[in-house]
């Protein structure tokens, strides 16, 4: 049985933790909101992009002539996993879901005799990696620094990726990232940068998405443009809606944290006035054995 | 008054302009272009330089603009640049880093033809900043 004074000791620390983690619940949902609004701020860039892509890919469609970074190698012996992750923990599940996600796959190609190349973006990752696949872990990351992703950022990564593309040195390039759907709902996601994959988006277009387009320079030319441009695009909306998710993630870890240091603090309260009502009933008791004895 | 329609200017981190205008001058990697309402689909990439927006009221808003291109749909003009500041805004130091970027790159350039493609980024922001100096 544990003394008052350790009683009381254990709610001092317990209630500071739950100030910790209060704290870092709001600062997580300060920085949420601004991440959020990023997030949605490139939003419009990357689906134009997507769109023009597909419209592009349709002409290219069965082509000879077609990139490289669009038709593939034409083999997929080689690949390569970019995992992008959070530089800090304590948000809950965020980082541990992508580099579950990045291992099984990573595990089924080897099991398939593939050859497996990680890059991993942000800490995290890689801290969670490094034990089963550390060996194929070719490059880390660090935006450690970095309190805003900017463009620069991603496009730093895509100039890398794409110059080992055009070095040869892997088929397929996988990129993994956390979609920030709500604060509460995350979604690990697998995402094929290379070869490029569209979703064909056929039907009726307000963008007359099959009128007769005039290219300058030509199509060739545009798409050579365009689709490296594109692994940079991708790679930065990935970086930002990681951002926001880590910071739901972590709002929502951190609520939890701070609900169930309440709860402990509730419990413990409890159980330190129990006692010291035990401690006074004792006193008096003994105090009136003493007076009778008398 | 000219006719107005929908005109985007999107960079990775925001959308600049979303709005109903009467005219867009845009640099294009083989000369600039206008665009009125009803122009015929067309798409061309885009180099470093100065792109202007008359809008409704009459007036004349200049922004710089680099790599991306313009594509013109029935729904209008859409602007992906992979920078885009209102010349207002931009630092000169932002752009004599860009200018020194595009040196190195020069420099570093392997086979004729990138060397070619970094002398005209590069000769183009000279130009930029030439244009500015002169405003």
């Amino acid at each position: 049985m544990p003394s008052l004074k350790d009683l009381r000791n254990r709610i001092a620390s317990v209630k500071a933790t739950q100030k910790i983690t209060k704290a870092m619940q709001m600062v997580a949902a300060a920085k949420l909101r601004r991440a959020q609004e990023a997030a949605e701020a490139a939003r419009p860039y990357a689906e134009r992009m997507g769109a023009v892509l597909a419209n592009l890919a349709v002409a290219f469609e069965g082509r000879d002539d077609a990139p490289k970074l669009m038709s593939g190698t034409g083999n997929d012996q080689v690949h390569l996993l970019v995992v992008a992750t959070a530089e800090r923990g304590l948000c809950g599940g965020f980082n541990t879901n992508i580099a579950k996600l990045a291992r099984d796959k990573a595990r089924s190609l080897l099991a398939d005799g593939k050859t497996v190349k990680i890059i991993c973006v942000g800490k995290k990752g890689y801290d969670a990696l490094k034990r089963e696949l550390g060996q194929h872990v070719i490059k880390t990351v660090d935006l450690r620094s970095v309190k805003n992703v900017g463009f620069s950022d991603a496009d730093n990564i895509g100039r890398e990726v794409l110059s080992m593309f055009d070095n040869g040195e892997f088929d397929v390039c996988t990129l993994f990232y956390s979609t920030f759907k709500s604060v509460i709902a995350q979604d690990p996601t697998a995402l094929q940068l290379i070869p490029a994959s569209f979703e064909a988006s056929e039907g009726n277009d307000s963008n007359g998405a099959h009128a007769v387009y005039e290219y300058e320079p030509d199509e060739t030319e545009i798409l050579a443009d365009l689709l490296p441009r594109n692994i940079s695009v991708q790679i930065f909306r990935a970086l930002l809606e990681n951002a926001a998710s880590e910071q739901g993630a972590r709002m929502s870890a951190m609520d939890n944290a701070t609900r169930n240091a309440g709860e402990m603090i509730d419990k413990l309260t409890i159980s330190y006035n129990r006692q010291r009502q035990a401690q006074i009933t004792t006193e008096l008791i003994e105090i009136i054995s003493g007076a009778e004895a008398l | 008054m000219a006719e107005l329609f929908q005109f985007e200017l999107v960079s990775p981190e925001r959308q600049l302009i979303s709005e109903q205008v009467a005219e867009v001058v845009v640099p294009s990697a083989e000369g600039e272009f206008g665009v009125l309402k009803d122009h015929a689909p067309f798409m061309a990439t885009i180099k470093p330089g100065i792109l202007k927006v008359l809008s409704e009221g009459g007036d004349w808003a200049e922004y710089y603009v680099r790599g991306g291109f313009a594509d013109v749909a029935s729904g209008g003009l859409t602007v992906l640049a992979e920078q885009a500041v209102p010349v207002g805004e931009i630092s000169t130091e932002d752009l004599e880093q860009q200018i020194k970027d595009a040196e190195e790159d020069v420099a570093d350039a392997k086979d004729d033809e990138t060397k070619q493609k970094a002398e005209a980024t590069l000769s183009q922001l000279r130009d930029v900043v030439e244009a500015l100096k002169a405003a």
